[in-house]
């Protein structure tokens, strides 16, 4: 299913925190919002969400006009930077909530229920927590786990916001390349919110850079690489470049160097 | 960064026996003094006479009529203020408003003001000289020296336990968890029962708890708007004035020691609540490696 933002603007008070940003999401995109803090990225992902009202501007989900509906009634699946799970809930309720939450036509029996969640489980590979507190997990898992209940309720797209922003490098790279596996077999509609270049550049089919509430440039990781549009997009992307420069020198480490070559 | 604290410990002077003796002795003493020995007190007084006597007067009509009374004082007013007190809360703590902070003081006002002058302002409002008054004996309702009074300014000066307990609480817990609800599908009561409510229950009851015993004992506000009428308008903080003043030193004894041992229920209640807190966070709190 597709998204759209048309002309979308919001302010905070005298901050602005969008202006007039337009963008489109085909059905089994991923695409990366990437921009510095402040640029409005999170702020359009809420409103996408339907979790912010826009002072201007149209959503459209599935060509639909979905401007004035409630989050509840969007279907989005959302992840939110610091998991916000249910600390009350066990792992395996957590990812049960949306389906447990729904009307009783529409709520799965209970046997559906823990079958749905029993598979989630196994696709994020957290089969053996299913009956733990979330502070009894680590990060990763606990990102995993808000992974998986966005999407028991079979989101129309997902919106995952700062996913990995608060987890360790190492466990940052290897969470950001199974997203990448798990949205090639799921095709579900994605927007990505990141101010790590590098996670940008890597996972998205496109990538949209971000800056002061306006979208700079959007195109495939490669295109704005290689063809930055503004001064800004340049320098932004540049940093990569520049950062992976210094860890080769300094470290010489087989890893840094072949993320080098590649931007460079 | 761990070995510091360790350090630190060690290596801090130790203050002289003399000196850590003397504490002691001192916090032993001034609890003794200013608690435990009132406190014991009351109970020797009570059954000064005998337990014939103590029952004699726990048993006395205008006493039971004042537990009673008192009993359905709180039975309202802190079920009320449990619900007002969420409701403050939740305002408080999950948005973002204009003339929220005038709202956090307005909380706090009962405890700011002196519950005899709480009290007044029923008088003044409700009373026959009031501004309801001629309307309110016009249509042959009493408020001021009558129970509904009562309930009213036990309501007022409780107000703030609840909300006070709870508006740290959910501004620490923040809105993510309510917002994941509402994204998942659930409705907004859904999310409040299913999701707000399961986070702040510790707090909530240890704030009921609190609000339950300031009700219970609550003197000034109720004496100024309850018109002490025995057997009908006194609550059981009354009757103990009435029963001294009557030279009845065994009946207002007796009547006291029935609110110490609520009191005392109290305190254990909410010794049990904190250890329930932490235990179940603790349950929840062993971390799992990967």
């Amino acid at each position: 299913m597709s998204i759209e933002a048309a002309r979308i603007s919001k302010r905070f008070g005298a901050y602005e925190a969008l202006r007039e940003v337009s963008i489109r999401i085909e059905d089994g995109e991923l695409v990366a919002l990437l921009g510095p803090s402040g640029s409005g990225k999170t702020t359009l992902l809420r409103i996408i969400a339907g979790l912010e009202l826009p002072d201007s501007g149209t959503i459209r989900l599935n060509e639909e006009d979905a401007t004035q509906h409630t989050a509840r009634d969007r279907k989005v699946g959302f992840v939110f930077q610091h998991y916000a799970l249910f600390r009350h809930l066990t792992v395996f309720e957590n990812i049960a909530f949306g389906l447990r939450v729904r009307p009783k036509a529409t709520r799965p029996a209970e046997k559906e229920i823990l079958e749905r969640v029993r598979s989630l489980l196994d696709l994020v590979q957290l089969d053996w927590l299913g009956d733990r507190y979330p502070s009894q997990l680590s990060g990763g898992q606990r990102q995993r786990v808000a992974l998986a209940r966005a999407l028991a309720v079979e989101p129309r797209v997902l919106l995952l916001d700062e996913p990995f922003g608060a987890l360790d490098v190492k466990v940052r790279k290897e969470l950001r390349r199974w997203l990448r596996r798990l949205h090639d077999e799921l095709r579900v509609a994605t927007v990505l919110v990141t101010h790590d270049q590098e996670e940008a550049l890597e996972v998205s089919d496109r990538v949209a850079i971000m800056n002061q509430g306006r979208i700079e440039q959007a195109g495939a990781p490669g295109e704005v690489y290689a063809n930055p549009a503004s001064s800004f997009v340049a320098e932004f992307l540049a940093d990569v470049n520049l950062f992976h420069g210094r860890t080769a020198i300094q470290n010489r480490t087989a890893a840094a160097v072949s993320a080098f070559t590649k931007h460079s | 960064m761990t070995a510091a604290p360790a350090a630190a410990v060690i290596s801090r002077p130790r203050d002289p026996v003399i000196v850590q003796s003397g504490l002691t002795v001192l916090a032993l003493l001034s609890l003794g003094l200013f608690i435990v020995f009132p406190v014991a007190a009351v109970f020797v007084q009570a059954f000064a006479k005998g337990w014939p006597a103590y029952l004699k007067a726990v048993e006395d009509p205008n006493t039971l009529a004042a537990a009673k009374l008192s009993l359905l004082a709180v039975g309202i007013s802190v079920p009320l203020n449990a619900v007002f007190g969420v409701a403050a809360a939740w305002a408080i703590a999950k948005f973002r408003f204009r003339g929220r902070s005038v709202l956090v003081s307005l909380i706090d006002i009962p405890f700011g003001v002196s519950p005899v002058i709480s009290g007044l302002i029923f008088v003044l409002v409700f009373g026959t000289r009031g501004w309801f008054g001629p309307w309110l004996a016009a249509h042959d309702i009493r408020v001021i020296f009558a129970v509904p009074g009562i309930i009213l300014a036990t309501t007022f000066v409780t107000f703030p336990f609840v909300a006070r307990e709870l508006i740290p609480l959910m501004q620490s817990q923040g809105t993510d968890e309510e917002e994941a609800a509402l994204v998942l599908g659930a409705s907004g009561w859904q999310m409040f029962f299913r999701v707000t409510l399961p986070n702040i229950r510790w707090g909530l009851l240890y704030g009921v708890v609190l609000c339950t015993a300031r009700a219970l004992g609550e003197f000034g506000a109720v004496s100024v708007v309850s018109g002490h009428i025995r057997g009908q308008t006194n609550t059981l903080p009354l009757h103990v004035e009435i029963l001294y003043n009557d030279y009845n030193y065994s009946g207002a004894f007796a009547v006291a020691s029935l609110l110490s041992m609520f009191a005392v229920l109290t305190l254990a209640l909410k010794k049990f609540l904190e250890w329930k807190a932490t235990w179940s966070d603790q349950r929840k709190g062993q971390v799992v490696s990967e």
